[in-house]
């Protein structure tokens, strides 16, 4: 049974702007990130990494590393606990350990460049890259792929040889090919004969990073005790917990992982990469060792998003009804299945409603880094492929693009490409908006000399996930509350977290002190991932906040000597059913609690099915210079329904965060990578992201239809605003040049081919 | 590079007003310089190759990527980090407004576009937008997509 509640709107806290908690830490420069950690007698590790995408390693010897002064610890694959290959449900997700514990150090084979073979602790960090210098690893390079279409050839290398691909429920060996999945409803060959307009395409993306500024760390202390902690910059303890525990083949208990602050994840944070390693290190220093990825290998090693080749076909009746679907999406996985096909199937068809659909989507094995979640995983691939499409279809038809997907919007009742029907949704109100909106009504207004202007149009869709949350509460005696709660905190939620709380207490939401606790201290809490934390983590905070109240109400009723029943709570304040003059604010009754049976405390938890879904779309203005093929966006507005905006000018970040991300990818950037599968541009320099000077001001429309699914009405934000800007910008620059672009990056170089 | 080897260098600083007497290893970035030897950690490191502006301190007045200099560049000069930033009176305005205008989410990048932020201020009073943009390009932010930081600073000149 799903808990379903009214929208409210008399909001006292919710919906306010207060400065975060952590807010002066971060401005100060005091908060403490992974990197930070500091603890008596640490020595730094660094790994030992492959130079080849693919090779047997003949042999490894360390001797000379090891033998160096201020070298405490050498591993290598023989190190590594030999977990069984047994898939493993990770909340957001599933994970097979041996394949987990391989693609963190080699076994007898490399399957990606700057896959480590052997990791180094010593001193300094100096020291340890010395080190890991000397180190002599003799390698029989094999033949490496580095795309999909490569993969699935018939002479194709196979990377994983022990791997058993799944074709549609059939076991497939010898293959790249991970899994294949299908979803089909109503009748597509019936739909396409009758339709009056039909058009094919193929869409091409490269793979991407998630590009998060903080370097992946990890510090590990490992005592006699076998007990083993962990400091790090993740987007969940309690799911690092059970991934180091799996890696290393411990119970969970043995395991405790201290969130530190973490400098951005976008789910790129979400696997562990060097705890594991770190903590072998410390077992056999018998030091604390801490870890810091270098930047190339962030790149070449960590978080990105698949590739994908994506064919994609449309039809539509005379009256511009849009009813069949299909499409094929072939997404890299890197080196261990994985690619999001899963989610990209049930985003792709979302913001429409179409009677007859297909997808069929296949996960392939490629030599490059295994993919990590990055925002809203698979869903802004075939957001390029669906809204490019779209635009196309009304092209060719002579239709409004815009009127199409208003005609066809998506609502209550609606059918998503996988099966699910929609509960209630707001595509519909947020395309309303954009009628209203200033951008959509404005004129582009005149290109200068020797350049041009477009305006495109997209929509976006991630369907948010709920999952385990955990909150405590604990009164202060000075009318304050403790809120411990299992979310890490990315971007400002620990203040959303304390405005649930106090929105329900009647306090400020500065009387809220929050705190993101370790795997010791708070119950089991999912990911800060799937757009889930203001929702579920919040939910958890506003049970746990209704629950203090029923323990007060019964300190209260102690106070009064009578019975809690007769106890009533408003606004703050505690009266009596039979004597309306009877009231005690909460801040009095706080500080009464000493003589009325001592602490306050309470818990939250949520186990939350489905969370309400996500829907946005972009509007992108960009100028072209026709002698350089250069574009700048010059004017952007993003809109969505985000529910409730707890703290709307965090809400109003997610947007603009994930629309930049989205303009980076759609514009710049690429995993640029070489016949022998390096990565020819892994630096900051070269992998392009946007920066102050390639943008303008990001505007946001806040489109409020609240989730009858929480108790505020909010909805996850943080992933739909990556969905639309690479179709937006697609589209705009279709309508600036008058040819279409079909691959990302659309960078310079392909617009001004384009121009030719 | 012998990191074994015992050259060290006599460097004599001024770090956020304080002087700092060090023996520095001459293979040593000033960003190491900074979190590992005096345990200022408010500078952060994210390429160690100058792209992304994390690191970003102030050597005598100009602003510069902190993993590009060596700890021993810094004798008889005066190096400001974010630490030094807020006073005993309270937080330096561009701090305010960036906890003002959500200027932040993750926060790593914060303490370098705070300092780069304050080099052009200290040195230009009223840049305009196009200026601001110009100047804070060194710094990489992920989360904001740049649109409150550089309201948050443009708060600051108004």
């Amino acid at each position: 049974m799903v808990a379903t509640f009214e929208p409210k709107t008399d909001y006292k806290v919710v919906g306010t702007r207060p400065i975060r908690h952590d807010g002066y830490d971060k401005v100060t420069g005091r908060a403490i990130y992974g990197g930070d950690m500091k603890l008596p007698g640490l020595i730094w590790g660094v790994m030992v990494r492959s130079p080849h995408a693919h090779a047997n390693i003949k042999s490894i010897d360390t001797s000379a590393a090891a033998a160096m002064e201020g070298v405490f610890a050498v591993i290598t694959g023989a190190d590594m606990p030999k977990a069984p290959s047994k898939l493993v449900d990770l909340g957001e997700g599933n994970i097979n350990f041996k394949w987990a514990s391989n693609k963190l150090m080699a076994d007898d084979k490399v399957l990606y460049r700057g896959h480590p073979v052997a990791a180094i602790a010593a001193t300094d960090r100096y020291v340890a890259e010395e080190a890991a210098r000397k180190v002599v690893v003799e390698y029989e390079v094999l033949e490496s792929v580095t795309n999909v279409v490569d993969a699935l050839k018939p002479d194709a290398p196979i990377i994983l040889p022990d791997m058993v691909g799944d074709d549609l429920g059939e076991d497939v060996t010898n293959t790249n090919m991970a899994a294949h999945v299908r979803h089909e409803f109503g009748d597509v060959e019936g739909a396409f004969a009758s339709a009056s307009h039909t058009i094919e395409r193929e869409y091409n993306m490269q793979m991407v990073h998630q590009g998060y500024i903080e370097p992946h760390n990890a510090t590990a202390t490992w005592d006699e005790e076998d007990r083993i902690k962990i400091w790090t910059s993740t987007q969940g303890a309690f799911p690092a917990r059970t991934q180091i525990a799996g890696i290393l083949q411990v119970d969970v208990s043995r395991v405790k992982v201290t969130p530190t602050e973490i400098g951005g994840g976008f789910g790129g944070k979400i696997p562990v990469y060097l705890e594991p390693i770190a903590a072998l290190l410390a077992k056999k220093s018998q030091r604390p060792v801490k870890m810091v990825m270098e930047r190339t290998a962030v790149f070449e090693t960590t978080g990105p998003t698949p590739g994908a080749r994506m064919v994609i076909k449309l039809g539509a009746d005379a009256n511009g009804k849009l009813t069949v679907a299909t499409s094929d999406i072939w997404f890299e996985a890197g080196a261990n299945p994985g690619a999001f096909i899963g989610p990209a199937a049930m985003c792709i068809y979302a913001p429409y409603e179409i009677a007859n659909t297909r997808i069929d989507g296949w996960d392939v094995l490629v030599n490059k880094p295994k993919v990590a979640p990055y925002r809203a995983p698979g869903s802004p691939q075939v957001a390029f492929a669906m809204e490019s499409a779209v635009d196309e279809l009304c092209e060719e038809a002579g239709w409004d693009s815009f009127k199409f997907r208003v005609d066809n919007a998506s609502k209550e009742g609606t059918r998503r490409g996988d099966g699910v029907l929609f509960s209630k949704i707001g595509m519909q109100e947020v395309l309303e908006a954009v009628k209203e909106c200033d951008h959509w009504n404005a004129p582009l207004g005149d290109a200068p000399e020797g350049k041009v202007r477009g305006r495109g149009i997209a929509n976006g869709y991630w369907f948010n996930i709920g999952l385990k949350s955990s909150a405590n509460l604990a009164v202060n005696t000075d009318g304050t509350v403790q809120l411990t709660e299992g979310s890490t905190d990315i971007g400002g939620s620990r203040t959303s977290m304390a405005m649930h709380v106090a929105e329900v207490l009647g306090i400020g939401a500065h009387d809220v002190r929050p705190t993101v606790g370790d795997t010791e201290s708070v119950g089991y809490t999912d990911v800060t991932g799937g757009s889930r934390t203001t929702y579920a983590t919040g939910y958890a905070c506003w049970l746990a906040a209704n629950n203090l109240v029923d323990v007060l109400k019964d300190r209260v009723a102690v106070l009064w000597d009578i019975k809690p029943d007769d106890v009533d709570f408003n606004d703050g304040a505690f009266t009596s059913k039979a004597e309306a003059a009877k009231s005690i604010g909460f801040k009095e009754l706080a500080g009464k609690l000493d003589d009325l049976g001592g602490p306050a405390t309470s818990t939250g938890t949520v186990d939350l099915e489905s969370a309400g879904d996500g829907f946005g779309t972009h509007i992108a203005d960009i100028e072209i210079d026709l002698a350089t093929g250069k574009s700048d966006i010059i004017r952007y507005t993003a809109l969505q329904d985000v529910g409730t905006a707890i703290h709307p000018a965090y809400v109003e970040g997610q947007l603009q965060g994930g629309a930049v991300q989205g303009i980076g990818w759609a514009l710049n950037e690429e995993y640029y990578m070489q016949d022998d599968g390096k990565m020819a541009n892994s630096s900051f320099l070269d992998y392009r992201m946007p920066t102050t000077l390639d943008l303008p001001f990001i505007d946001t429309v806040l489109v409020e239809v609240p989730n009858p699914l929480h108790p505020y009405g909010v909805r996850g934000v943080g992933e739909t605003p990556i969905c639309p800007p690479v179709a937006a910008i697609a589209n705009a620059i279709k309508d600036a040049i008058g040819t279409r672009l079909y691959n990302t990056p659309m960078n310079a170089g392909s617009i001004l081919e384009a121009l030719k | 590079m012998t990191t074994n080897s015992p050259s060290k260098v006599h460097v004599t600083t001024t770090i956020n007003g304080q002087q700092h007497e060090l023996l520095v290893p001459g293979y040593m970035s000033l960003l190491d310089t900074l979190r590992e030897l005096i345990g200022l950690t408010g500078t952060k490191e994210g390429c160690l190759d100058g792209n992304c502006g994390a690191c970003t301190v102030s050597v005598d007045g100009r602003i510069v990527d902190s993993c590009l200099v060596l700890g021993a560049e810094v004798n008889g000069k005066n190096v400001d980090t974010v630490e030094g930033m807020a006073t005993p009176e309270g937080l330096h305005p561009l701090q305010q407004a960036f906890l003002e205008e959500a200027a932040l989410q993750c926060g790593i990048c914060t303490p370098g576009f705070l300092v780069a932020a304050k080099g052009l201020l200290d040195n230009e009073p009223s840049p305009t937008e196009g200026r601001i943009r110009h100047w804070l390009a060194g710094n990489l932010c992920r989360c904001t997509g740049y649109d409150k930081i550089v309201r948050a600073v443009q708060k600051v000149i108004d």
